[in-house]
């Protein structure tokens, strides 16, 4: 499972970074991005799955392994 | 004086009377006769509880009209505030409160206060040159001093049983972080109040009148320029003045356009969202309990705060006229963007009439979407959780003293304005 950031629509809300800090981060200018490679290691799915939902602009998608 | 700094030699007055004038509608008070024809934000109704009207409007309308301000629509369901949100080629921000006068359309694409007031492309530059300064990671630094300040205030509450947590707590603290972002000197936090006031509030008086008011905080700003240039330091009015877009510095009504935006949007309405939280918890006791129980809780219900008392309601002016989700829009009407109705809307939050403190999905749309995302979100949370865990850790048990005394703010700023707490 891997989270991934629409950048288009991110606006730097912030709300990722807030509820799963060990999935996003904060560019120069707010804007997310994602750690790593976005695996969402085992134990962090709640937190992934907060962030998509708070996303006020739906700019995060939970990527199913085997679906990209 | 290098030469850089001739922007600032002439008069703004003068600069602002090479400008193409605007329109002016008549203004139109009293109450209202009917909320779906007639709709007026400034009305004392809408201030004492709007929601009762949106939720109403938002059943059988649910764009509501007025021909108050020259003619307005306000939107309430959650679906139609985002889609006006997101279309910037269809909706202007040049000017973004509803009031009797329209700026000429030829001060889009920059507005009077960019980038608030400003529409893509120019938006997105004048936008840029700001967000590194209020990232979240930015507004840390400001997070000791605003603790720091909460504690002084509440220390200097003294033995009084009874509070006024409005104008003797809330407000202050926003006006002390903005200051010092800005490098104004932190005893002029009571003329900040009335430069908001008069900006933000008052859009009924006629227009020369109001004109006249707002004009002692553009001689403010630019007199902060003025020292700014003379001893320039490390905050955002140096950077400002220092700045360049487009191999250039900025216009100088660019640079005090953006201090009215710094100086005016970050303080009404985190005042307002500090005040709105703390009555919701004065009135509701077991709330309170269970955040000062659970402390680590305060972040969710923040948001929940955040969403069912969003205190800023933006406006918009139509480019075209058009036909618009069944409404016959006419060019130059406003759009009043109300983000508190888009919060209480059933469509897309369930129990969304309710205050639920541990709501774990909210997305909720108090700091805007799109483009336009409150550039100063970040700092807000950081100012509203500061305050309420200061508030909670000293004062864990209060009650409204008075609830008919409760006052709140008319126009596109709520929140609180009076608000007279017993402590204990």
């Amino acid at each position: 499972m891997k989270v991934h950031i629409d950048s288009e629509r991110c606006q730097g809300h912030g709300r990722c970074y807030d509820l799963a800090p060990g999935l996003f981060g904060a560019d120069d200018e707010g804007y997310s991005k994602v750690l790593g490679d976005g695996t969402v290691p085992p134990g962090s799915e709640h937190e992934a799955r907060l962030a998509v939902l708070n996303c006020p602009e739906h700019a995060i998608e939970v990527v199913e392994d085997g679906l990209t | 004086m290098t030469a850089a700094d001739d922007r600032f030699i002439r008069d703004h007055r003068e600069d602002r009377t090479d400008r193409p004038v605007g329109t002016r509608s008549e203004v139109v008070t009293g109450p209202v006769s009917d909320w779906a024809t007639d709709f007026s934000h400034v009305e004392p109704e809408w201030a004492a509880d709007p929601y009762p009207i949106q939720n109403d409007l938002r059943q059988r309308c649910p764009i509501a009209r007025t021909e108050r301000f020259g003619g307005g629509w306000l939107p309430t369901r959650y679906e139609d505030v985002a889609a006006i949100a997101y279309d910037t080629e269809r909706f202007s921000s040049r000017s973004i409160i509803m009031s009797n006068f329209r700026p000429p359309r030829e001060l889009a694409p920059v507005g009077g206060s960019p980038p608030i007031s400003s529409d893509p492309p120019f938006h997105h530059d004048a936008r840029k040159l700001l967000l590194p300064a209020f990232t979240k990671n930015a507004v840390t630094r400001q997070e000791p001093a605003t603790r720091a300040l909460c504690h002084s205030l509440i220390d200097a509450f003294g033995e009084q049983a009874v509070v006024e947590a409005a104008s003797d707590y809330a407000q202050h603290i926003p006006m002390r972080v903005i200051a010092d972002m800005l490098g104004f000197p932190p005893e002029d936090g009571p003329q900040f109040r009335t430069f908001v006031e008069n900006t933000l509030e008052g859009v009924n008086l006629p227009p020369e009148e109001r004109g006249a008011r707002i004009a002692p905080l553009f001689d403010y700003l630019v007199a902060q320029v003025h020292d700014h240039l003379d001893n320039p330091r490390e905050d955002l009015t140096t950077y400002l003045i220092n700045a360049e877009l487009y191999g250039r510095k900025l216009d100088p009504s660019h640079v005090v356009g953006t201090l009215v935006l710094l100086l005016i949007a970050g303080i009404d309405t985190t005042w307002s969202a500090i005040g709105s939280s703390l009555w919701h918890l004065a009135k509701t006791p077991a709330d309170r309990r269970r955040l000062v129980a659970e402390p680590g809780l305060l972040p969710t219900a923040m948001e929940e705060f955040l969403r069912a008392y969003a205190p800023v309601t933006m406006a918009r002016l139509v480019k075209e006229d058009m036909r618009w989700h069944g409404v016959d829009m006419k060019a130059d009407d406003w759009i009043l963007l109300s983000f508190p109705a888009a919060n209480r809307d059933p469509a897309q939050f369930d129990r969304a009439g309710e205050v639920v403190i541990d709501r774990e999905i909210n997305r909720h749309a108090a700091f805007g979407l799109g483009i336009h995302r409150c550039i100063g979100s970040h700092l807000a949370r950081m100012e509203l959780r500061v305050a309420l865990e200061v508030w909670l850790q000293r004062i864990p048990e209060f009650s409204l003293a008075d609830p008919s005394a409760v006052t709140w703010a008319p126009g596109q700023i709520r929140g609180p304005r009076t608000l007279p707490l017993r402590i204990g």
